[in-house]
């Protein structure tokens, strides 16, 4: 994450535990691997509105175990694809977790995921590791990154962290 | 402090006598995977880095997903990935003619071996675990990561210990211990975790029962699954596997997360109802709900034991009536196998149809898709919502018996209350290895 992407903005769009990665991108669309195909189909069978809802820098939250099921990095290419800026939720499955941190998209786990409420306007301040609920004035805590998973997303993920150590070690 | 059987390979392929979990390290690869889905998303990353592969003998690349070819999308995803092996002398790049279900494919071609660091751009990667090693499914950026260095990225895991007791009931197989599992710790029960088998229970379970457990492995959340070494595997491994490996077992003072203890006698033949895996009952609640379709295949349970037990079942017999039952063998040699001994024959004849080895309808993508409101019986290895097809479609999990049984009265049904012949057992079928 750059700097000028430190904070995020929008609305948020809330959903339970165990969002699996059929949900998130239904496999009947990974015929096909482009942004805005895989962007068009996003939380299709969850919530078949929300592509129309959708507005650049607006939030997904999910309960446990989010991102559940298959390891199709297509799941969070689509959410990144629709400008969603962060995943926040109470924990994340492994691969999703990877697959976000490794293509630059943002996610946030959070033990007060479940107070946030479709609709509610979050700000998020990643170098603080804070969220802000400014819908219900309050303010939760994050778990902050490992530092080596910080420096894949500050490079924008990880070919681009790959590519810096190559040129590295090549001096 | 002693180390799991999983934190001692991963401690060995980045060259530390010692790894403490959750400590974050990066681990040689063994074999790195992809298929028709996730490789063209991972060749598009790794032509970003301008570097050759690694090493183009331990990369493997299986067209599975949507082939033989469903559409015009699916045929240039699949001509990518077959223009890369090409052009990159790929070793291990299966044509239709010689492919299979990638998790059926390369254990059978030798390609896992104990102690063996693999992974691949598929979840259920975590079905190699039941030969000793570790192996864990990742993303197509991850692939793209292991194919031009030849290295990945791991956070070193906590291991759930599963001690296995006891002798399974007749036509309780692999499937219905993996469901029981899944029924007891939830789909998050093992997140992060290895799961390690041990216990006495293992040498009642066939090579193809442990590829079916550790294959469901990541339905707990868990990252690897974790057999130990033994007369059944090294036999599975004799004809298969040629170089040398390294038998790996657990430290005796391994620290567990947690510990399960699960009394075989005491499984019966379990369904998953909708839509989790978790949503586990014993057939003796799930029995009578009616179905539409069958499916009896997939790299949970697609191999020589399931198809065996089935057509022992379904031998001599007649499928319901406006029932559909699709079978499909892992591999092209389970196909032959298949053939030779006649178990097509009693398939086809009982009205099933019998398919080329494809991933095809377990994620709703051809060969078997549900329509609007309907009802799958399925071996595969996850029921969420729209699956199989449309969103409003169900699928029940079960193994490859009540399957077969349900197959022959339309509904859920116990394998015990049709009449099977004596074959139809695990140990019988067994025996036919």
């Amino acid at each position: 994450m750059s700097d000028n992407s430190s904070t995020a903005r929008g609305y948020a769009f809330k959903y339970g535990d165990n969002v699996d990665t059929d949900v998130i991108i239904p496999a009947r669309y990974l015929n096909a691997s482009e942004a805005s195909h895989l962007a068009a189909h996003c939380m299709e069978d969850i919530d078949p509105d929300f592509i129309n809802k959708v507005a650049p820098g607006d939030i997904i939250v999910g309960g446990g175990n989010f991102g559940c099921g298959s390891s199709r990095e297509h799941a969070p290419l689509a959410i990144a694809a629709c400008g969603v800026s962060c995943v926040i939720a109470k924990s994340f499955a492994r691969i999703f977790y990877r697959n976000a941190i490794n293509i630059g998209l943002p996610i946030l786990e959070c033990d007060d995921a479940d107070s946030i409420k479709t609709g509610d306007l979050i700000e998020i301040n990643f170098s603080t590791g804070t969220i802000t609920n400014q819908t219900r004035g309050d303010v939760y805590k994050t778990q902050p990154y490992p530092e080596f998973m910080r420096r894949i997303i500050e490079v924008g993920g990880l070919i681009n962290y790959i590519a810096i150590n190559a040129m590295g070690n090549e001096k | 402090m002693g180390l799991t059987a999983t934190q001692k390979i991963l401690a060995a392929h980045c060259g530390l006598a010692k790894i403490r979990p959750g400590q974050l390290i990066e681990a040689r690869i063994d074999l790195a995977m992809g298929n028709d889905v996730t490789a063209p998303v991972a060749i598009r990353e790794f032509n970003k880095l301008d570097m050759g592969v690694f090493d183009p003998n331990k990369i493997a690349l299986v067209p599975d997903h949507f082939t033989p070819n469903k559409d015009v999308k699916s045929a240039d995803n699949c001509k990518f990935m077959r223009d890369f092996a090409w052009s990159n002398n790929i070793a291990h790049y299966f044509e239709l003619g010689e492919m299979g279900i990638e998790h059926c494919l390369l254990p059978e071609k030798g390609l896992v071996a104990p102690g063996e660091t693999i992974i691949g751009a598929d979840s259920h990667t975590c079905t190699y675990g039941a030969l000793g090693a570790f192996a864990t499914g990742v993303g197509s950026t991850d692939l793209a990561c292991a194919m031009a260095t030849g290295k990945l990225w791991f956070k070193a895991p906590q291991a759930i210990r599963v001690v296995l007791i006891g002798k399974p009931q007749r036509f309780v197989s692999g499937k219905d211990i993996i469901l029981h599992i899944i029924g007891l710790i939830g789909v998050d029960g093992a997140r992060y975790m290895s799961m390690e088998f041990c216990g006495e229970g293992l040498r009642r379970l066939t090579i193809d029962d442990r590829f079916t457990i550790a294959n469901m492995a990541i339905e707990v959340g868990g990252k690897n699954a974790f057999f130990p070494v033994d007369d059944v595997t090294i036999e599975y491994l004799r004809s298969r596997v040629d170089r040398d490996y390294e038998v790996v077992t657990p430290d005796d003072d391994a620290v567990y997360e947690r510990e399960l203890v699960i009394d075989l006698s005491r499984l019966r033949p379990t369904v998953s109802f909708p839509h989790l895996p978790s949503n586990t009952k014993m057939i003796d609640d799930a029995k009578g709900t009616a179905i539409d379709q069958v499916v009896i295949g997939s790299c949970t349970n697609g191999r020589i034991t399931d198809l065996r037990i089935a057509a022992a079942i379904i031998k001599g017999k007649k499928i319901a009536s406006h029932l559909r039952v699709i079978i499909i063998p892992g591999t092209q040699s389970i196909y032959m196998q298949a053939l030779d001994e006649g178990l097509i024959k009693s398939f086809v004849q009982a009205g099933c149809v019998f398919s080329t080895p494809t991933c095809g309808p377990c994620l709703g993508g051809h060969m078997g898709v549900l329509a609007k409101g309907e009802r799958a019986l399925s071996t595969t290895n996850r029921n969420f919502v729209g699956r199989m097809g449309h969103p409003e479609s169900e699928v029940y999990l079960c193994s490859p018996a009540v399957a077969a049984a349900s197959s022959l009265t339309g509904f859920i049904t116990d394998p015990a209350d049709v009449s099977a012949g004596p074959d139809a057992t695990n140990k019988q079928a067994e025996a036919a290895l």
